[in-house]
C-alpha cells in the first residue's frame, strides 16, 4: 500500500541544513502494523508528517496506492488526509469546546456528510472504543485514556486506510497505555494498517513489525515470525 | 451545506467567549450607530428645512430692505429675517411698480409686522400682527377657513377688519365663532371677518397659525408704522406665475428696483431679493454637506471597530493555533480555514452592526423626542448599516483569516 524510494526531507536551519529524512526507501503492506523506533530527532516524525500528507518530502518518491502523494497539491493533500487518514497524537488535540461526539464528528464535516449520518457514526464509532456512555462530556471531563480513546474513534470516523499513531500512549500511564495499545491490536486484527511511531521499546514490541531511525536512516527492520 | 457547518463553528467560537465578542463587537456598535443617528439628524434638518421654506409659499420672491449679506446662510429663514428691517428703502410705490411692470407675475404682497398685544372680551393675547394687502394669501399659498379676507378698497380705505389665525381665535373666544367679533390690537379696536385655515407649527417651531391680517394701511399707522416713513414696507413678496420664469422674474425685479432706486451701475443695491428655490438648493446642499461631513467622521469610528475586530481576530488565530492544525490534520482545507475565520469576523461585525443599527434608530427617535430636532430615518439606512459592518469584517477578518490559513499543519499542531 506504502511505497517511498530514497525520501529525503531537509530543513534549512539559518545557514546550516538539517537532513530529517537522509533517503528512506520502505514498503507497507495493507493490514500490517508497524512500529516506527527511534530516538528523537531520528527522523521518525519527519516519516509520519509526510506518510500522512501533513508534509511533502523535499525529494525521493512517496506511492500510496499507486497515487504520487509527493506531487499533491494542498487541496489535495487535505482530501488524501481526509479519506485515507487517521491521526491520534500523543496530546490527544481534542477541542475543549465540543463533546466527545462532536470531536469525533469534525472530520466527517469536512468529508460533507449529512449531520444524522455523522452523528449515527459518531455514536457508533465511541461505542467501539469503548466510550458509548460518555458521549456527551467535554474532554476536560474525561480521563486521559478516555480523551485518547475519543481520539481514535475520531481517527477511525471517515474509515481511514491508515491509522498514524505519534507516541499514542505517551501521556498515559502504564495500564491505561496497555489499554489503548490493546485497542489498537484489536483495530489492526480486524484489517486495519497501523503505523505507530515511539521511542518506548516495550510499546514497539506489541507491533509485528519495528523499524528502527537514526539521523535519518533505517537501521533495521525486523519483523515476528507469522502470528 | 458546508458553509452552514463552517458558519456554525464561526458562531460556536464567538458563543464560547461572550464577553469578549460583545467588546470586539463594540467598535462596530458604536460606529454604525453614529452613523446611523447622524445621517438620521442630517435628513431630518433637510426636510425640516424643506418644509419651511415651502411653506412661505411656492414660486416666491422674497424683496427685503437693506442690502444683501453674503449669500445664502443656513437654514432658509435665517437670512431673510436678518436682512429685514435693516433699512426703509421699500415703498408701496416699489411694489406696485413690480406688479405693473414685471412679467410673469402672479401676486405681489407688500408687508408690514409687528408684535401686539390684544384684549376681545376679556381674554388676552400677545400675537404677531402683518399689514397686508389681498394678494399675501395667493402669495403666502394661505386659505381662508371662515368668513372672507378685506377687498382692496378696504385695504386701502385702512379700515379696521382683521382676518385672524386659528390660534388666536381659540385663545380669544375658545370655541365660539370669532366672525364679527372686536379685537382691540394695542387699543385699537378691529373688526373680525374672517379665519384663516389651520397651517400647523412652522418647522422652526413657531406657530404659523398664532397672525392677525390687517390692511396694510391700517396696520401701518395704527399699529407699527409709529416710527416709519408713510409708506414703507418691511417685505414685499412676489409670486412669479410658475417655476420656469421664477429667474426672470427675479432678475426683472432687481432691475427694476435699481431703476427705481436709481442705484448707479456698480453702486450695491439697496434692498434684497431672494429666490426661494435657490435659498432652498443652497441650504439643501450646505446641509448635505454637513451630513456626508458627520457621516464621514462616524465613519472613521466604524473603521475603528473594524481594526478592534482585526486586533481580536489576531489573538484568536493565535489561540487556536492548536485547533487549526487539528481540523487541517481530519482533512480541512485551506479554504474551510480561512472561510470559518472569515465568517467569524464577519459574524462579529454583522452582529455589532445590527445592534448598532438597532441603538442608531431608538438614539435618532430619542432625539427627536427629546429635542425639537426632527430625525428622518432613511430606508437605506438598515441595508446600508448592514452591508458595511458586513464590508467591515469581510476587510478586516481578511488578513487573520489568511494568516490562520496559512499555517504549516505541523507547526500548529505543536504549539502550546
Amino acid at each position: 500500500m506504502i511505497d517511498i524510494k530514497d525520501l529525503r526531507k531537509v530543513f534549512v536551519m539559518g545557514e546550516e541544513e538539517v537532513a530529517a529524512l537522509a533517503g528512506v526507501t520502505l514498503s507497507i503492506a495493507r493490514g500490517e502494523n508497524v512500529a516506527v523506533i527511534g530516538p528523537s530527532g531520528s527522523g521518525k516524525s519527519s516519516l509520519m508528517n509526510i506518510l500522512g500528507g501533513l508534509d511533502r518530502p523535499t525529494s525521493g518518491s512517496y506511492l500510496f496506492d499507486g497515487e504520487d502523494v509527493g506531487s499533491f497539491g494542498d487541496d489535495e493533500l487535505a482530501s488524501f488526509r481526509r479519506r485515507r487518514i487517521g491521526f491520534v497524537f500523543q496530546s490527544f488535540q481534542l477541542l475543549p469546546r465540543l463533546t466527545a461526539l462532536q470531536n469525533v464528528e469534525l472530520p466527517m464535516i469536512y468529508a460533507g456528510l449529512e449531520p444524522r449520518e455523522r452523528r449515527e457514526r459518531a455514536a457508533a464509532m465511541l461505542d467501539r472504543v469503548g466510550l458509548g456512555p460518555r458521549k456527551g462530556h467535554r474532554p476536560t471531563q474525561l480521563s486521559g485514556g478516555q480523551q485518547q480513546r475519543v481520539a481514535i474513534a475520531r481517527a477511525l470516523a471517515n474509515s481511514p486506510d491508515l491509522l498514524l499513531a505519534d507516541e499514542p500512549t505517551g501521556a498515559l500511564d502504564t495500564q491505561t497505555g496497555l489499554e489503548v495499545l490493546a485497542l489498537f491490536k484489536e483495530l489492526n486484527a480486524g484489517g486495519l494498517t497501523l503505523i505507530l511511531v515511539t521511542h518506548d521499546l516495550d510499546v514497539a514490541a506489541a507491533a509485528r513489525r519495528r523499524v528502527s531511525f537514526r539521523d535519518g536512516l533505517i537501521v533495521s527492520d525486523e519483523r515476528d515470525a507469522a502470528a | 451545506m458546508k458553509f452552514i457547518e463552517l458558519l456554525r463553528f464561526a458562531t460556536g467560537a464567538i458563543v464560547a467567549h461572550p464577553m469578549r465578542s460583545v467588546l470586539t463587537s463594540l467598535g462596530v456598535v458604536i460606529g454604525v450607530a453614529a452613523v446611523v443617528m447622524m445621517t438620521s439628524i442630517g435628513l431630518g434638518a433637510q426636510q425640516r428645512v424643506t418644509s419651511t421654506i415651502a411653506g412661505l409659499g411656492s414660486n416666491l420672491i422674497i424683496v427685503s430692505p437693506g442690502a444683501a449679506r453674503g449669500g445664502a446662510m443656513g437654514p432658509g429663514g435665517g437670512l431673510v429675517r436678518g436682512a429685514a428691517g435693516s433699512g426703509q428703502t421699500l415703498t408701496d410705490a416699489d411694489a406696485e411698480a413690480i406688479g405693473k411692470q414685471v412679467e410673469g407675475v402672479a401676486a405681489v404682497a407688500p408687508v408690514v409686522r409687528g408684535q401686539a398685544q390684544l384684549t376681545a372680551d376679556g381674554a388676552n393675547w400677545n400675537s404677531r400682527i402683518e399689514g397686508v394687502t389681498p394678494p399675501y394669501l395667493i402669495a403666502r399659498d394661505l386659505e381662508i377657513a371662515q368668513g372672507r379676507m378685506f377687498d382692496d378698497r378696504e385695504a386701502r380705505q385702512g379700515k379696521k377688519v382683521v382676518v385672524i389665525g386659528p390660534t388666536v381665535a381659540t385663545q380669544l373666544w375658545g370655541d365660539d365663532d370669532p366672525i364679527g367679533k372686536r379685537v382691540r390690537v394695542r387699543s385699537v379696536p378691529f373688526e373680525v371677518i374672517g379665519v384663516l385655515a389651520p397651517k400647523g407649527q412652522s418647522s422652526f417651531g413657531q406657530d404659523q397659525d398664532d397672525v392677525l391680517l390687517g390692511p396694510l394701511e391700517a396696520v401701518r399707522s395704527r399699529i407699527v408704522g409709529r416710527r416709519a416713513r408713510g409708506d414703507t414696507v418691511q417685505t414685499i413678496y412676489v409670486k412669479a406665475a410658475d417655476a420656469e420664469v421664477l429667474d426672470r422674474v427675479q432678475e426683472d425685479t432687481t432691475n427694476l428696483l435699481r431703476e427705481t432706486h436709481r442705484i448707479r451701475q456698480g453702486d450695491d443695491d439697496d434692498f434684497s431679493t431672494q429666490n426661494m428655490a435657490s435659498i432652498l438648493a443652497a441650504s439643501q446642499a450646505a446641509i448635505g454637506t454637513f451630513t456626508v461631513l458627520l457621516a464621514a467622521v462616524a465613519g472613521v469610528s466604524l473603521v475603528v471597530g473594524g481594526v478592534g475586530i482585526m486586533n481580536i481576530m489576531l489573538v484568536a488565530v493565535t489561540e487556536r493555533t492548536r485547533e487549526i492544525g487539528l481540523r487541517m490534520a481530519v482533512g480541512a482545507r485551506r479554504s474551510d480555514i480561512l472561510i470559518q475565520f472569515a465568517l467569524e469576523s464577519i459574524t462579529l461585525s454583522l452582529v455589532g452592526g445590527l445592534l448598532g443599527l438597532l441603538i442608531g434608530v431608538l438614539g435618532a427617535i430619542a432625539i427627536a423626542r427629546i429635542g425639537s430636532w426632527p430625525a428622518a430615518i432613511p430606508v437605506w439606512a438598515g441595508p446600508v448599516a448592514l452591508g458595511f459592518s458586513s464590508l467591515v469584517g469581510l476587510v478586516f477578518g481578511a488578513y487573520p483569516s489568511w494568516r490562520a490559513a496559512r499555517l504549516d499543519p505541523i507547526e500548529a499542531l505543536r504549539r502550546e
